[in-house]
């Protein structure tokens, strides 16, 4: 009994190594000035303070591309939360056919793979003459996010009354209004959700940025670690980068973790 | 009828979704103040009228009308009347209060004014004190009453109530029927109301709307429906009714159950064939046969409470149903008496069947969506338009489908004494009435037969 609960305890474990050996990996050796991976030279904190001070040319590129990536998920997923939100209101009051038709059409750009995403809009902006900067990713996001926001909300919108929409319009509600106090209130945890999956996709997207960033200079870290690791060797200022930002998501899980326990404990004792 | 004691007036309402049509030219009016119930079975579309006055649906055709004022194209944000919803509609993220006074924040009431409106009706559905409750830790019959103060707080001139009570369990729901009509009588207001219990219907109305496929049945006070139900459909939906066919000898003079009784009802003409219904309380049942009207053998006898339910053979073969506070004893010989105002004479809606339909050729002709034999009639040939007429009880119901042309669903039955009446909905939407000795219970898939002697052909427009 006890080996067997043993060698399953040990299995889980061994899985779990195996999955975050890499980014422990990088996490230990941004304590140490090496520069190649994978020689220790003893603990410092230097190339968290060149990131942080960003004193040369690299973490200064390393920083803008950064900026820009942040630039862009935020906007682009604010975009797709509204755009996803209204778009599940309109499939969810479809009927049938209809409904079956757009629901397949919003789940295509989700399969399509990204690289062809990226492909077909680069040859799209070619063809529009749209100058590839900024504003085309960002376009370009908002088209692949959007449809994981739909996603999000169809289920709130099932489990809610149908009737409550009514009821806000029968209390003298402008649709406008009902939409916003009475809709979004109960599809709000959906639209959360859909964000943070938006912010996310659009985060780590390389395909798509690479074809719609055009020539204008701009980077994000996907395309910026690209680049940087064709031209050989890696900016030691990554490697506390991705410390931090894998540190950032851990804290904002247990968060979301903590306030759903805690919730799920109130709700049993009401 | 008054028009300024009228507050919402319906002309040729109809609405249809897709083929089917829910709604079939509804003329109505509602008086202001009263209590009126729209009563009729699921699908007979009384919810959707009620949505349709409320605005979350447009009539196809026809005129809505509210103090005058028609009512097309106002959205429902607009209209001076609010909504008791089925599963209560509560904003499940605002509390109680918030819930209450969501319409009056939307018209800009000030701030305590809305305090005092809220606590008075919080009073009134005897919910003080609840305020600061979340809305999901209410029970059924609690939400039920902040849906009604949420909707009542606004002072509605017309408070739509749909199906209200019919998630709440029994004795609840008996509660809330006697506090409904209370607020009703405080507050003044109309009242429509939507229901499929008859009981409610009786218990709450003063005027009840009796609906079925569409169609209004009969428009009445609870005692009009009760006891001059004006035909088989209300009088078998309301209430508990001994339906049987008779014929009209003579004004006051009528006779079913091989026998003839006097009775109140004049003006049907002479040897008229008529539905004839009598309450199962209404007949008197005695062991002395030297008085009685008629005589029977007791089938079977139930206790239900307050009364006994007997079904009683009469010597001429027809099954009654009787409620008495004696009980008689099955296998006693039992004589009958029914009064003459107890008995309810019916003009029958049809007499025989009577399809419309095209000669395929001199012997064959379809009609109800397929193809029968006919006989061969003069004067009629092939691609004429016909009207085949066919008795009640010439149409056979088959069970294996496949045997006949045309296949149907037993949409309504009818017990009359000594056989049923059964409405056959075939495929292609027509009904056919059929009397039958076999029992067939509702929704069965049936083929509907019937031979070219039986049929009765005539062509249409000579």
């Amino acid at each position: 009994m006890t080996t067997k609960k043993l060698i399953s305890q040990a299995y889980l474990w061994l899985i779990l190594l195996v999955l975050y050996a890499p980014i422990i990996f990088i996490a230990i050796f941004s304590f140490t000035n090496a520069k190649s991976l994978g020689n220790w030279t003893g603990f410092t904190l230097d190339i968290y303070k060149s990131f942080f001070t960003v004193s040369n040319s690299a973490a200064e590129s390393l920083m803008d591309a950064l900026k820009s990536t942040l630039i862009i998920a935020v906007i682009a997923s604010a975009a797709s939360t509204l755009l996803g939100t209204l778009a599940a209101i309109g499939i969810f009051n479809l009927r049938g056919r209809k409904k079956k038709t757009i629901q397949f059409l919003n789940n295509i750009p989700m399969l399509n793979p990204d690289i062809i995403t990226g492909v077909s809009l680069f040859l799209l902006f070619v063809f529009t003459h749209v100058t590839k900067g900024y504003v085309t990713v960002i376009l370009s996001h908002i088209t692949f996010c959007t449809p994981y926001v739909v996603l999000n909300v169809l289920p709130k919108l099932a489990q809610m009354n149908p009737n409550i929409y009514e009821a806000a319009l029968d209390l003298g509600a402008t649709p406008f209004v009902a939409l916003r106090k009475v809709l979004v209130p109960q599809l709000r945890p959906g639209m959360i959700s859909g964000f943070i999956l938006a912010f996310t996709m659009s985060l780590d997207d390389f395909a798509v940025t690479y074809f719609t960033a055009g020539n204008s200079g701009l980077t994000t870290l996907s395309t910026y670690i690209y680049a940087d690791v064709r031209k050989g060797g890696m900016t030691p200022e990554l490697k506390p980068l991705m410390t931090i930002i894998f540190l950032f998501v851990l804290v904002v899980l247990l968060i979301l973790n903590v306030r759903a326990f805690k919730k799920n404990k109130q709700t049993e004792t009401e | 009828m008054n028009n300024e004691d009228i507050i919402i007036r319906l002309e040729h309402v109809s609405k249809s979704f897709g083929d089917k049509k829910v709604l079939d030219d509804i003329n109505l009016y509602v008086k202001k103040g009263e209590f009126i119930t729209f009563l009729g079975p699921s699908g007979c579309g009384k919810t959707t009228l009620l949505r349709l006055i409320a605005g979350f649906l447009a009539a196809d055709s026809g005129v809505i009308t509210m103090d005058g004022k028609d009512l097309n194209g106002v959205p429902p944000h607009k209209r001076e009347l609010n909504t008791v919803f089925q599963r209560y509609a509560l904003f499940p993220h605002l509390d109680v209060y918030d819930n209450i006074a969501f319409g009056l924040k939307l018209k800009k009431v000030p701030e305590d004014e809305i305090d005092r409106k809220v606590s008075k009706v919080l009073k009134l559905v005897s919910m003080n004190g609840y305020e600061d409750r979340d809305v999901n830790s209410l029970s059924g019959g609690q939400q039920q009453r902040i849906a009604i103060a949420r909707a009542i707080v606004n002072q509605p001139k017309v408070l739509l109530l749909d199906e209200p009570l019919a998630a709440l369990d029994l004795k609840m729901r008996k509660d809330m029927q006697i506090e409904l009509k209370e607020m009703h009588r405080q507050l003044g207001i109309t009242f429509i109301y939507v229901t499929h219990d008859q009981e409610e219907a009786l218990t709450l109305s003063d005027t009840i709307v009796v609906f079925n496929e569409g169609r209004i049945q009969q428009i009445g006070t609870p005692t009009d429906i009760y006891n001059e139900p004006q035909n088989e459909f209300v009088a078998d939906f309301i209430g508990e009714s001994n339906i049987l066919n008779g014929t009209m000898l003579e004004d006051r003079r009528v006779s079913f159950i091989a026998h003839d009784f006097d009775c109140v009802d004049e003006g049907f003409g002479e040897n008229v064939p008529v539905d004839v219904v009598v309450r199962p309380e209404d007949i008197y049942i005695m062991n002395n046969t030297e008085a009685a009207q008629f005589t029977g053998k007791v089938k079977s006898c139930i206790f239900k409470g307050v009364h006994y339910e007997m079904f009683v053979d009469t010597d001429e073969g027809y099954e009654i149903m009787i409620q008495d506070y004696n009980a008689f004893e099955p296998g006693s010989v039992v004589g009958m008496l029914i009064k003459p105002q107890d008995i309810q004479v019916m003009k029958k809606t049809c007499l025989l069947n009577s399809f419309e339909g095209t000669m395929t050729s001199d012997e064959s002709v379809s009609m109800l969506g397929g193809e029968y034999d006919c006989p061969k009639t003069e004067g009629i040939s092939k691609g004429d338009r016909v009207r085949i007429d066919v008795a009640f009880d010439r149409i056979d119901l088959l069970d294996n489908d496949e045997d006949a042309p045309v296949t149907g669903n037993v949409a309504f039955i009818l017990y009359k004494g000594n056989h049923y009446h059964l409405t056959v909905i075939t495929d292609s939407g027509e009904h056919v009435l059929v009397d039958t000795n076999d029992v067939w219970d509702k929704n069965d898939l049936v083929g509907v037969k019937i031979l070219p002697e039986d049929m009765h052909i005539t062509k249409i427009g000579s």
